[in-house]
């Protein structure tokens, strides 16, 4: 019988007691004794020169401890903010990388940029210091978009002055107009990924110590890559070596990309906190939130696809400009490149790609990965041209799908940009999906809708992403200046309870129980008798974060890894138990046993023995129990799917309401069906924000016009249905648990089929010119009134 | 500075705030009850919901003066010992939470919805808590909790 607790088995999750009684440990509600407050000066200007900064006034209020400008930073030696992926250009020149100071230097270049940071007895005490800070800026133009970014009409950095990071490519651009213009049909569509805002629930944080003792700096941060913040804010901005440097990030409340990357005011509190000799806390509002943590999106897209007479695709197109804001923000340069382009072949044997790319600096908040990162816009361009095809070449478009399919045998398959898809099984989910829908009486419901005055719409999208990020050497050769394997280490305790120490980062994932099930099934032991560890790198060897669905398939896999380790040295300490021979003996339910004889020992009893090595093996092995892995995972994995939404909009009010929205989603094998779920649950609702919600909007002077809740659409209860989620198991075929990862495909998959469902109901009015997201009322009012 | 006087899960708790302390501020900064949460500063996201006098509010939207003589329940005093609330339990049961930073206000909120509609419906619970975002779940798993909840409750 399969444990109740072990892989495949939907367990309630350990980490969700101290969260429902409120005894979660998050950054903020962390204090450390005789801290000091932070608070930071902003610029209310897109783009201006820092003129002079009087710091005499923010002194002299009462509590006001100290003031520390860019100068004092550089002064002191601290460096600027690393990018950590380096793209070139299709010229061979590496990107333009300019300065990211963490307090402005002389200029300041989107609203929000830090221009100085008040240290005070409280926090009001701060932010009356920063209030009273004088500083005199000049005005200078502000780039506030793209198109005023390609114009250059000013330049937001002295040193970039065509505005431009890098124009990049991907594929033969000859060869693929050749082919597009031999292409019985040709289908071409404009499209804009909007500029959104992750907003994780939980504003960042970050608090500075420093042991003058020890002479070890500590960081509390809201991070979901605690190892990468030790190495990019030790190695490149403070000069700290790793052994003086702690990062912890105990419970996160969210993250979606946005706490992946190293931001100032960490810098700053870990290098004041030394400078102070006091612990120096710093917490965001949401208001500082909306301009200072890294956006998501942003692209301007055309494609093109090429189709045959019998509506096979011949050869795609896309141009793409991307905007990466006013500095480059840790990941930025791969989103639109390595994390988007490798994945427009889409689930389709599509031969000939092209993809061109061109990156622009505007006075805007930095740009980064946002859940799916890339992937949801590679995803929206592939899934929204196909759609448009099948329309317009009158072809049903779930058929027209069919028919370009990868084929379930064709694997490995590699695509004509640049990966090699491991496994998949493409028409399985779109018939599931397309069954859940009922989609074979949509018609039907589309002319009840209709006679009620409403307008239905269905649509598809089939999409795939690139997950369990990366193989080391892979992503090395495309410019990232980092490994992505993962570690985990395995320590068996005397009396058999376990602690995993994994250096991949929970912030809703819920590991903490996944990881614990891996480990009750394979050792036997119930997950009450495992803890997970992650979030301290004192605590943990190493680690490389979560992101990019990427700690099960990579994570989970050196947890295997180290479980194997585990297993053999306890195989052979229960075979001198036994005084059989180690190959003859076999384990299961945590029972060791010599095959053939009655003779067994239990886990625990080999725990024991291990650490109270009294009969023991000791010629041939170290007493204790634990055991570490790293690895590095021979591919990406290929998750894929397909999502179907349905909507119906209302003509006199054009407001959508999603009537039905399935996901029939491909994870390969999976450990735990209801956080599994519960990731795609999340996702799609952050997609059908996108679609429909969502946008964070510049005015010409580049200031942020959508900065509280007040004017940026986050998705509520009320907006959102239930969803109908199934899988299909495909396993990874080359992972140890046959795992693909399931966060990012909901947000990657639902905004194309969110869009594909309202341009068919548009189009049942007669309304062929597809709208942007989001498609707010307002829109779609508009198009159906032809305002 | 004013001092205040209210009773925070049952302990009766004095202070001395500034007149402009917002009570959650109160409640987490100077009581150190952390459960509560601040998620967003125009009273919109509901991380800071708590019930006073059996009211579910955000406690963003006071000050702590105002609360001065007020019966107050957070998170923290919901469960029974170790006796989890049934909304607590459902919240467990059903998946309701992942991060768990919007869970102590949807969970007060949703209690709140519950004493004074034992039964509702996915509509009800959905139009009920327009005031509680939550980032992570898609609401699909709250709202099934918070059905569950209820139903346990009565
Ligand atoms: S913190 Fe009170 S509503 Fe957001
Ligand atoms: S569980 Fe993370 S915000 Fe709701």
């Amino acid at each position: 019988m399969p444990r109740d607790d072990g892989i495949g088995a939907a367990v309630r999750r350990k980490e969700d007691f101290r969260f429902i009684t409120g005894r979660g440990s998050y950054t903020d509600d962390l204090n450390r004794p005789g801290q000091a407050f932070a608070a930071f000066l902003r610029s209310p200007h897109a783009h201006a020169r820092v003129d002079s900064i009087n710091v005499s006034p923010a002194m002299a209020v009462e509590g006001v401890v100290a003031v520390y400008t860019g100068q004092d930073l550089a002064d002191a030696g601290v460096n600027g903010l690393p990018c950590g992926w380096q793209v070139h250009s299709k010229n061979g020149e590496p990107m333009a990388e300019p300065a990211h100071p963490a307090l402005a230097q002389g200029k300041v270049r989107h609203v929000g940029d830090a221009v100085a940071v008040v240290i005070a007895e409280s926090r009001t005490a701060a932010r009356a210091g920063a209030e009273a800070l004088e500083v005199a800026y000049t005005p200078l133009p502000a780039i506030p978009n793209m198109k005023s970014a390609k114009g250059a009409v000013a330049t937001v950095h002295d040193d970039v002055t065509n505005n431009q990071c890098y124009d990049w490519e991907l594929g033969d651009e000859a060869e693929i107009d050749a082919a597009l213009a031999a292409s019985a049909h040709q289908v071409t569509l404009s499209l804009v990924n909007n500029r959104l805002v992750p907003n994780p629930m939980e504003p960042r944080v970050a608090i500075g110590d420093f042991d003058h003792a020890s002479g070890e700096h500590t960081l509390y941060t809201t991070s979901q890559n605690p190892h990468v913040i030790r190495l990019l804010m030790g190695a490149f901005v403070l000069g700290l070596p790793e052994h003086k440097l702690r990062v912890v990030a105990p419970d996160v409340g969210g993250g979606f990309g946005s706490k992946i990357f190293h931001y100032a005011e960490e810098a700053v509190v870990t290098w004041a906190a030394a400078k102070l000799r006091r612990p120096v806390k710093w917490t965001s509002d949401r208001s500082e939130a909306f301009m200072t943590d890294a956006h998501g999106r942003d692209h301007e897209t055309t494609v093109t696809l090429g189709l045959d007479a019998d509506g096979k695709f011949n050869a795609l197109k896309v141009i793409t400009d991307a905007n990466m804001g006013a500095y480059l923000s840790t990941f930025a340069p791969c989103v639109p490149t390595y994390l988007y382009a490798t994945l427009l072949a889409g689930q389709y044997t599509t031969p000939k790609i092209y993809a061109g790319v061109r990156a622009w600096f505007t006075n805007t908040v930095p740009v980064d990965a946002y859940r799916g990162a890339g992937r949801p816009e590679a995803t929206y361009v592939v899934e929204r041209i196909v759609e448009e095809a099948a329309r317009q070449i009158g072809v049903d478009p779930a058929e027209l799908r069919k028919r370009n399919f990868i084929a379930p045998d064709a694997f490995p398959y590699p695509t004509p940009v640049a990966l090699e898809y491991d496994s998949g099984n493409y028409a399985g989910t779109l018939d599931k999906a397309m069954a859940a829908v009922d989609y074979a009486n949509f018609k039907s419901r589309q002319a009840a809708s209709k006679a009620a005055g409403k307008l239905r719409g269905i649509g598809f999208s089939a999409y795939i992403e690139a997950c369990g990020i990366a193989p080391s050497a892979v992503v090395g050769s495309l410019g990232a200046r980092a490994g992505l394997y993962e570690s985990g280490a395995v320590r068996v305790h005397p009396t058999g309870s376990v602690t995993f120490y994994t250096g991949t980062h929970s912030h809703g994932q819920g590991h903490e129980t996944t990881f614990a099930q891996v480990i009750a099934e394979r050792l036997g032991v119930p997950i009450d008798n495992v803890d997970v560890v992650h979030g301290d790198t004192n605590k943990i060897q190493f680690g490389m974060g979560t992101y990019g669905s990427r700690s099960l398939a990579v994570g989970g896999s050196a947890l295997a890894k180290a479980l194997d380790k585990v297993e053999a040295k306890a195989k052979k300490i229960a075979a001198h138990l036994m005084e059989a021979s180690a190959d003859d003996v076999e384990f299961k339910d945590g029972q060791f046993t010599v095959a053939g004889t009655d003779k067994s020992v239990g886990f625990g009893d080999v725990a024991l023995t291990a650490y109270v090595p009294h009969n023991f093996p000791h010629d041939e092995l170290e007493p204790g129990l634990e055991e570490q892995a790293f690895y590095d995972p021979a591919n990406f994995t290929f998750p894929a799917g397909c999502h179907i939404c349905e909507v119906e909009i209302d003509p006199d009010t054009g407001r959508t309401e999603i009537v039905n929205f399935v996901a029939a989603d491909d994870f390969g094998n999976i450990v735990n069906p209801m956080i599994v779920e519960g990731q795609v649950h999340g996702g799609i609702a952050q997609g059908v924000g996108q679609a429909l919600l969502e946008g964070c909007l510049y005015d010409g002077d580049g200031q942020l016009m959508t900065g509280s809740y007040m004017d940026y659409c986050m998705p509520r209860a009320d907006d959102l249905p239930n969803f109908k989620v199934e899988t299909q198991v495909t396993p990874c075929p080359h992972n140890p648990l046959g795992v693909k990862g399931c966060g990012e495909a909901g947000a990657i998959a639902a905004p194309a089929a969110v869009m594909n469902a309202v341009t068919d109901a548009l189009r049942s009015a007669g309304v062929s010119k597809p709208i942007d997201m989001p498609a707010t009322p307002s829109k779609i009012w508009s198009a159906l009134n032809g305002a | 500075m004013p001092s205040v006087s209210m009773t925070i899960n049952g302990k009766k708790v004095l202070g001395e705030v500034e007149a402009r302390t917002l009570l959650v501020d109160f409640i987490r900064e100077d009581q150190r009850l952390t459960g509560t949460h601040v998620g967003c500063d125009t009273s919109q996201c509901g991380a800071c919901v708590i019930h006073i006098n059996g009211e579910a509010v955000k406690s963003c939207t006071m000050l702590a003066v105002q609360a001065n003589g007020a019966e107050i329940t957070t998170i923290e005093g919901l469960a029974n010992g170790d006796e989890l609330h049934p909304m607590q339990e459902a919240f467990r049961d059903n998946h309701g939470l992942q991060c768990g930073f919007c869970t102590p206000g949807m969970i007060m909120s949703a209690v709140a919805l519950a004493k004074r509609n034992s039964a509702p419906s996915e509509k009800e619970v959905r139009h009920y808590l327009e005031g509680n975002l939550c980032r992570c779940t898609g609401y699909h798993n709250i709202v099934k909790s918070v059905i569950a909840g209820a139903r346990a409750m009565s």
